[in-house]
This record gives C-alpha cells, sequence and structure tokens, in this order.
C-alpha cells in the first residue's frame, strides 16, 4: 500500500465517525493544553522568583547577627546574640581584597511629616554604597552622599509613594521633613520599583546610617550588605567576612552570612521541582487521553469488523491493517496535539492580557514534549485495537452482517 | 489434462462445538479446472461456506493438502496468503460488503489501493470496469443511494479488478430480488464465459442447476458431483 492511501484512508476513516473524533480530539486537546499552561505558569513563577533575586544585586553576600548553628532553617532575622553587628564591623570589612562594597543597614519605622501631612514610614539606614549594590534608580536628585559613614547628616532620599503622599503636586526636592524628631532634607527621589522580595522600595525613606542609629538609638546593625568582588570569590569573601568578625569579636564567630547565589538556587531548585510536579499531573490527563484513544479506537474495531474482514478477503495482509488502524490513532492524537497547542497557547495568551505584570514563557520544549507525548501515547493505546483488527478472523468477520 | 486450477486433497476442517467435534469438511477430495462453472448446493451447516473459505484462503484446513494454481497454499503465513487472495480470488458476498463511506469507484479500487498499484494506473482500470458493469452513472454514489443489484455490480467490479482466475460467489442473489438476481446471475456466467472459474455456493436449485457443474454436500462430505452435459 502506499503511503498517501494508507493517509487518505484513514483520514477518511476518521471523518465517517465525527462524534467519536471529536471525543478523541477534546480528550488529547485538554490534556496538551493543560501540559502546556500549567508548565508556562510553573516556568514562568521560577524565571519571575529567580529574577527577583537577581535584581537583589550580583555577587550579594548578606551578614546577618548571630550565628545559626542549625543547617536549613530559617536565617535570624534578629540577632539572638548578645554582641551587636556594628558600623565598625561593616566598615572593617571594607578592608578585605575581596569584597568591592559594604553597605550596612539598620531598619526601623518612624513617622514622617511635613506640613502637618505625618504618616508612619520605614526607615533605612545605610551608605552611599546600598544604591550601586541594590540597584536602586534615582528618580530625581541624588542619592546619599559619600561622607564619612559615621557622620549623622541630615539628608534622605524618599520613595515614590512617601513623596505623594506627603507632597502630593508640591515639589518635594530640597525640602525639610521630619522623621521622628530629627528634620531631614530631601536630597534624592527613588524612582517607582515596586515590590522587591518583601521591601516596598516605594514607601520608604533612607537617611545615612549613622542618623538611623541616633534616630532609633541603637548602635546595632540590621544586617550588612557585602559585595564580593567576582562570582568565584564569594565563598573566599564570606570565609574572609567570618575572619573578620572573629578578630574584632574576641575570637567568636557570631555572624551568619549568606550568599544570594545559595538562595537562587535553593528557589530554582525547588520552583523547577514545582514546574516538573505539575506539568507531571498535567501529563495524567494525557495518560486518561490515551486510554479513551484506546477504548475508542477498540469500539471502532468492532463496529468495523465486516469491513476489516472485507478488507481481509480483498487481500490485505495483517501488517497492513496494523498500519492502517496505527495511522488512524497516530493521526487522531496529532490533531488532537495541535488543537491541545493552540488551545494552551490560547489560554497562556489570555492570561497574559488578565495578567500583564506576570510575564509568562512557554519553555519550547514543552511544546515538542506535550505534541510528541499524546502523539507516543496515541501511538501506543493504539496497538492494542490494531493489533485485534490485524488478528481478526476474516470468516467470523464476515459472517456477520 | 487441462489446467487444474484447484486442487483439494483429503481437506479436513473440524470446529469445536462445546464438547463436540464438527466436522465441516470431512475428507474432501476435488479437483476443478481453469474456467469451470462449479456450484455447490446443500442443506445449512453441510459445509459449503467452508468449502468456499478453504478455497478462498480465508480459512485454514485442519488437514490436507490444497493446491492453487498448481502452487501448495497449505501452511503459509497470514501475510503470504493475503498476496496469493489479492492476486488469484475474487469474492461476491451475499451482503454485498461494501465500505458505507466509500463511493462505488473507491469500492472498486480498494484491491488496487491494497496492492500499491500507483493512483495513476488505477483510475482508468475502475473507470473501464465502472463502465463495463454498467455503472458509469453511478460512479460517485455511496453504497447506500444504490439499489441491492447496483451494488452487488459493484461487488463484482471489485472482486474482478484484479483479474482474478477464481471467482467465488456465496449467495449472491440470497438478498436480491429475482429480477436483480437474474442479471447479476447472467453478469457472472458472462465472466465464466471469458475465462474465468466461477464457484457458486446457493440454496436455490433453480440457480444451482444452471451450472456446468454441481457438486451437493451433506455433513461435510461431497456425496454428488454431477457433470451437467449441454
Amino acid at each position: 500500500m502506499r503511503a498517501s492511501d494508507i493517509l487518505y484512508s484513514s483520514a477518511n476513516a476518521i471523518g465517517a465517525q465525527p462524534m467519536r473524533s471529536s471525543l478523541i480530539l477534546i480528550a488529547m486537546a485538554i490534556g496538551v493544553a493543560a501540559v502546556i499552561v500549567l508548565t508556562t505558569l510553573g516556568e514562568s513563577t521560577r524565571q519571575y522568583i529567580t529574577g527577583e533575586f537577581a535584581a537583589l544585586g550580583s555577587n550579594l553576600l548578606i551578614v546577618l547577627p548571630g550565628r545559626s548553628e542549625t543547617t536549613g532553617g530559617q536565617p535570624p532575622l534578629l540577632g539572638e546574640t548578645p554582641r551587636d553587628l556594628t558600623l565598625d564591623d561593616a566598615l572593617a570589612l571594607q578592608r578585605s581584597r575581596r569584597i568591592e562594597q559594604v553597605a550596612p543597614i539598620t531598619v526601623g519605622s518612624a513617622p514622617v511629616s511635613w506640613r502637618g501631612l505625618e504618616r508612619e514610614v520605614s526607615i533605612i539606614g545605610s551608605t552611599a554604597s546600598l544604591e550601586s549594590i541594590r540597584h536602586l534608580d534615582i528618580a530625581q536628585g541624588r542619592f546619599l552622599p559619600a561622607t564619612a559613614p559615621r557622620q549623622a547628616v541630615p539628608v534622605c532620599v524618599i520613595g515614590q509613594k512617601v513623596r505623594e503622599q506627603l507632597f502630593g503636586t508640591a515639589r518635594a526636592l530640597g525640602q525639610w521633613l521630619r522623621i521622628g524628631d530629627r528634620r531631614f532634607r530631601v536630597i534624592g527621589i527613588l524612582a517607582s520599583r515596586g515590590q522587591s522580595i518583601g521591601v516596598d522600595f516605594d514607601d520608604i525613606a533612607i537617611i545615612p546610617v549613622a542618623s538611623a542609629q541616633a534616630l532609633f538609638d541603637a548602635p546595632g546593625l540590621f544586617r550588612v550588605l557585602a559585595e564580593a568582588e567576582s562570582w568565584d570569590s564569594m565563598t573566599a569573601a564570606a570565609a574572609e567576612i567570618h575572619q573578620i568578625i572573629r578578630a574584632s569579636h574576641e575570637g567568636e564567630d557570631d555572624v551568619t552570612v549568606i550568599t544570594q547565589d545559595s538562595v537562587i538556587e535553593t528557589f530554582d531548585r525547588i520552583l523547577l521541582a514545582l514546574t516538573l510536579a505539575v506539568a507531571g499531573i498535567a501529563a495524567i490527563s494525557l495518560a486518561v487521553a490515551g486510554i479513551l484513544i484506546m477504548n475508542v479506537m477498540l469500539v471502532s474495531v468492532s463496529q468495523r469488523n465486516a469491513e476489516i474482514g472485507l478488507l481481509k478477503a480483498l487481500g490485505a495482509a495483517p501488517g497492513q491493517l496494523r498500519l492502517l488502524f496505527l495511522i488512524e490513532a497516530g493521526l487522531l492524537s496529532m490533531l488532537g496535539a495541535g488543537l491541545g497547542a493552540c488551545l494552551g497557547l490560547g489560554t497562556v495568551w489570555l492570561l497574559q492580557r488578565m495578567y500583564p505584570g506576570f510575564p509568562m514563557v512557554t519553555p519550547v520544549w514543552v511544546l515538542f514534549a506535550a505534541v510528541a507525548v499524546s502523539l507516543g501515547t496515541g501511538l501506543l493505546f493504539g496497538v492494542l485495537p490494531a493489533d485485534k483488527a490485524a488478528g481478526l478472523d476474516p470468516v467470523q468477520a464476515l459472517s456477520r452482517r | 489434462m487441462v489446467d487444474e486450477v484447484i486442487r483439494l486433497e483429503a481437506i479436513q476442517r473440524l470446529f469445536q462445538v462445546g464438547d463436540q467435534t464438527v466436522h465441516a469438511l470431512n475428507d474432501i477430495d476435488l479437483a476443478i479446472e481453469a474456467g469451470e462453472y462449479v456450484s455447490v448446493m446443500g442443506p445449512s451447516g453441510s459445509g459449503k461456506s467452508t468449502l468456499l473459505n478453504v478455497i478462498g484462503l480465508l480459512d485454514q484446513p485442519n488437514a490436507g493438502r490444497y493446491r492453487l494454481n498448481g502452487k501448495d497454499v497449505t501452511e503459509r503465513s497470514d501475510r503470504e496468503l493475503a498476496k496469493v487472495r489479492r492476486d488469484n480470488i475474487g469474492f461476491v458476498f451475499q451482503f454485498f460488503h461494501l465500505i458505507p463511506r466509500l463511493s462505488a469507484v473507491e469500492n472498486v479500487e480498494i484491491p488496487l489501493v491494497l496492492a500499491g498499484v500507483p493512483p495513476a494506473q488505477r483510475s482508468p482500470r475502475v473507470a473501464a470496469a465502472i463502465q463495463a458493469f454498467g455503472l458509469g452513472d453511478r460512479a460517485r454514489h455511496r453504497p447506500d443511494q444504490l439499489s441491492g443489484g447496483q451494488r452487488q455490480r459493484v461487488a463484482i467490479a471489485r472482486a474482478t479488478i484484479m483479474q482474478p482466475s477464481v471467482l467465488l460467489a456465496d449467495e449472491p442473489t440470497g438478498n436480491l430480488d429475482r429480477a436483480s438476481g437474474i442479471e447479476i446471475i447472467d453478469l457472472l456466467e458472462a465472466l465464466n464465459a471469458s475465462g474465468v472459474t466461477l464457484m457458486i455456493v446457493t440454496h436455490d436449485p433453480g440457480l444451482g442447476g444452471r451450472a456446468g457443474r454441481q457438486l451437493e454436500m451433506v455433513d461435510g462430505r461431497i456425496i454428488r458431483d454431477h457433470h451437467a452435459r449441454e
């Protein structure tokens, strides 16, 4: 039999039973679409979150006060050590050759007011280095001046939301506002950035670290951000940080150093596993579709007993019949997969329209994998019905009307 | 000796029905020469259809030898049998067995398609057959748009498209009215006159009596082998 004839007669058989064929198509399409949509969501989440972490800054080391001996647990957010991480410690880190720059950070919250308008705002005390370490963008003015870190200069940089709510349409730059019981001059306004791993940079005021320490009357730092000179020297830099701290803390190693990389890697692994799990669950629907194909094909073989018997009487070899039914199953699953791919991509497009803020990426391999798997299932589950057709006894098949 | 088309030697065909063994064919010896017109008659269950199926290679004997056109066709694989069947044997059935979703032309074309004949060579042959069997204006009709007689003519066109040496007909008029039945028999006899070996299984003595050679079967045996002399 010629390939074109096989294709034609299989397609003809599919067209002859529109109800049966469309049922199979729908089952297959739903399976394929589910795999595509769910994998897209998983993969997009993974990329979104790792992207967020990467936006924190590259080659970042985070030094937390307190020593966490348990591995795998949450890093202590607040130091549980009697000894604080001080500004001196932070500045000492700068001595290491492997560390490019250091940004000490204190956090707190204080009422911020201007001409009678007042609201509670998160305050970050830091140095000029914070701008480049956290990749902050300035919309107007400039960031904290690179003066001596120990100097409590009365200047501040505010987020967009703070500017909007306190100043409205008035010019904010150069104005004096009150934070707690001190006065600060607004020298810069951050560009709108939105949420970045828990910190809303729109709703924030940044002041020099010494001013913050005075404001909150706390000498301890919340944490220190250090940028290693290169990605390769991260581990060495972490070791040096421990060394330097130990030297100034009387031999006690009471800080925890987290590399940003390890955080990204952990999230990446978790989310990849999640994506695969979700895709696996969706793939079950493909298997279900395969079984449906098998069922419907088996019914089809029974219904077409006489036809199969006739083909045998006319000289169709068992191999030819097997091929005919396999191609029929294959064609059905191909069509279903194509339909499913369109359905899946359409759904992704629709979701993207509904949530434009969340960038959706459909990995190309998923398209190929989904189509290949559905074709594979179709053929696999087509084997049994095809064998049944090939093995049919023509005398019995023809004796029935 | 004239060319022997079919030669059966000690053919046995057994069926197991419950714990009973039924001899559908019991030690059949039969030789049919090229161009013969043979009718097989007998009561239901006498084994005449089984005989036709064995000759048509749809059924395999449990014992005995079968030579078709001088070649031994017992103990061949399904694949080989399919090819032998395709090239040597045409079937005509009581219930026509046309594929309902295909047009008359496409039904006639099936054996050529199965044989892998290229489309360019198929269409003239099919068109000629359709014309020869008086179906010219019905070529694109599907079976449900054809009368019984027309359907059987499509079936005969299909059975003869590969120019087989043997034409086997199982009750070819059993599902037709009298006029169409006679028309079909005339057609089959015309084919026989042109040299095709024709074998008809029938209940109808009037029909069976027209054959040049008449076999009568009872309980799996041929009890009468009558050569009518013109």
